[in-house]
């Protein structure tokens, strides 16, 4: 047996998610190979090389693959994934986008965002946002799997020699092109990768008052989410927004401030080791879920909070 | 150009699914249905741009049970033309659903095919991918804009950075995001009206297409319970008991 995992990277390094994602892989057993598909991306190959349990790093170093265009980088996972009994991404935006492709074109069924493997051919994932999980078994020859990140510990990003092969193959299919990208700015912690996250949901009022989140964030190190509500309410961004219709998040501590606790909201977190809920209505469903609630006015609970810690 | 929308019958998004207690799968009898937030938003979009004279014709198809013409009927109210219902008794995995869809698309040569970019019962987010590689057309995933110009649609995308802009040779396949709209309500006259537009019933036999499945859900289980918490009465409580009880600060 033998896995090719596709690494998702930015800005010339690789993405936590691909450390979580070759976890995954070591479970199900054999060889680990990467796939590094992008341009200019020698450098993310190099460290995708030293990531422990990696046998084998191909890399895919072509202006067809910038910025991950499903219709030119499917056909290269499919040309490649003959030779593997399953191929896995992370089920970041690049891994949902482009591995359904695959799998159609292998003419399998692919199995979204597993977030335990209990077999080579048996996996968990979650349904009904988060409210039931499914344990599926595949009998495809090749498997095509989208692993949740938080569902698995990472690989340490240090300590393999993984062997560099250049793959040729350029698939350009002449359908797509890419025409701009508007990232949102941050120097927090990414979302996903957290340790901590703060998060706040309408009773922000506005999205000013999310200073007061922001000042607390630094303060602990933590990354800044918002509840649908609050981005729906033009407050933040949306790539900020926790949930099912947004990132999954599973930091060691989850502080939701001024969120009532939506279904769509806590399939984006429930899963965090402690959740604290500040708010000042006590009927709010997220107490059902916090291992400590905190009934009060997030405007004077928040800044305190700040002080305190 | 002709407009198809790929609509998906789902228990309603408000309701607390429950999972039966013999592990097969989640209990839906008695449980209201609706159609996928996600696919209303699709349907919204196909009709905006009916609205801006883009589009001249929206089909829209599902597939499922003949329960499933409910959601095709809010559709054409919303301003669909005509429907298409592919009756098939079980749940589809997202792969002969797309293969369904692919034996429509050939049937009706749509320009474009906007579907939703996951239902929230199976969360698998597949549809629209796989059936942008069955097509052989470009894809423009998780979509928060637009904008068809000649032979070519831009497709603004939601990505985990912030957002993405790709530009798609038509036709092409676009899965809604929940910015791109805010669907609108169906009148009541619309929904009258919606009764006599025509509704065409198929067979996946009668399309050729093997709905087989490489996957089998072996078991469906409830989700592990967070044990009950405590309310705390001040911020200090909070503070101290972070970093002594739960020490994760």
């Amino acid at each position: 047996m033998t896995i090719l995992v596709i690494a998702e990277h930015e800005k010339g390094a690789v993405a936590p998610a691909t450390l979580n994602t070759v976890a995954a892989a070591a479970k199900i057993g054999g060889d680990v190979h990467v796939l590094v598909a992008g341009q200019g991306v020698g450098a993310v190959a190099e460290a995708a090389a030293k990531i422990a349990g990696v046998a084998k790093v191909l890399v895919a170093d072509n202006a067809a693959y910038a910025h991950f265009l499903p219709e030119n980088v499917a056909p290269l996972v499919v040309e490649l994934a003959s030779a593997y009994s399953h191929v896995l991404a992370p089920a970041t935006s690049n891994g949902k986008n482009v591995l359904p492709r695959v799998a159609a074109q292998l003419d399998v069924d692919q199995i979204s965002e597993i977030i335990s493997v209990e077999s080579a051919d048996t996996f968990k994932r979650p349904i009904y946002a988060g409210n039931a999980i499914a344990t599926v078994q595949s009998s495809a020859a090749i498997k095509v799997i989208t692993v949740r990140a938080t569902g698995f510990d990472a690989v340490a990003a240090e300590g393999g020699s993984a062997a560099i092969e250049a793959v040729g193959a350029a698939h350009d299919a002449g359908k797509s092109s890419f025409v701009g990208e508007e990232l949102a700015k941050s120097d927090r912690p990414e979302l996903t990768a957290a340790k901590i996250v703060v998060s706040g949901g309408r009773g922000m009022q506005n999205g000013d008052n999310f200073k007061h989140l922001y000042a607390l964030a630094d303060k602990l190190g933590a990354a800044v989410g918002a509840s649908r509500a609050a981005v729906d309410a033009g407050f933040v961004p949306n790539d900020m927004q926790v949930g099912q219709t947004g990132k999954i998040v599973a930091p060691q501590l989850y502080i939701a401030v001024g969120i009532s606790g939506a279904i769509q909201h806590l399939a984006g977190m429930k899963d965090s080791k402690v959740i604290v809920a500040i708010n000042k209505d006590e009927e709010a469903p997220i107490f059902q879920v916090a291992d400590y609630g905190l009934v009060a006015d997030l405007f004077e609970a928040v800044p305190e909070l700040e002080k305190l810690v | 150009m002709k407009v198809l929308v790929a609509v998906k019958r789902v228990v309603d998004y408000n309701v607390k699914v429950r999972v039966k207690a013999d592990n097969s799968g989640v209990d839906l009898a008695n449980v209201k249905m609706s159609m996928n937030p996600f696919c209303e938003i699709a349907v919204e979009e196909a009709v905006r741009l009916k609205e801006k004279g883009v589009a001249t014709e929206i089909v829209v198809v599902t597939i499922g049970p003949s329960t499933a013409q409910e959601q095709l009927r809010t559709a054409l109210a919303l301003g669909a033309d005509r429907a298409i219902l592919v009756e098939a008794a079980d749940e589809l995995n997202s792969l002969a659903v797309a293969k369904l869809l692919k034996a429509v698309v050939d049937k009706e040569q749509p320009q474009l095919v906007i579907l939703g970019k996951q239902a929230i019962d199976s969360d698998n987010n597949q549809t629209g991918q796989m059936l942008a590689a069955l097509t052989g057309f470009g894809q423009g995933t998780f979509a928060s804009k637009v904008d068809v110009a000649g032979d070519k649609v831009s497709v603004t995308r939601e990505i985990d950075g912030g957002l993405q802009t790709v530009s798609l040779n038509l036709p092409a396949i676009v899965t809604t995001d929940l910015r791109l709209n805010e669907p609108r309500y169906a009148s009541l006259p619309n929904i009258m009206k919606a009764k006599k537009k025509p509704l065409e019933t198929v067979t996946p036999d009668a399309l050729g297409v093997s709905v087989a499945s490489t996957n089998k859900t072996v078991k469906v289980e409830a989700p592990a319970a967070r044990s009950a918490g405590i309310k705390v009465k001040s911020v200090a409580e909070l503070v101290e008991k972070l970093k002594n009880e739960a020490k994760v600060i």
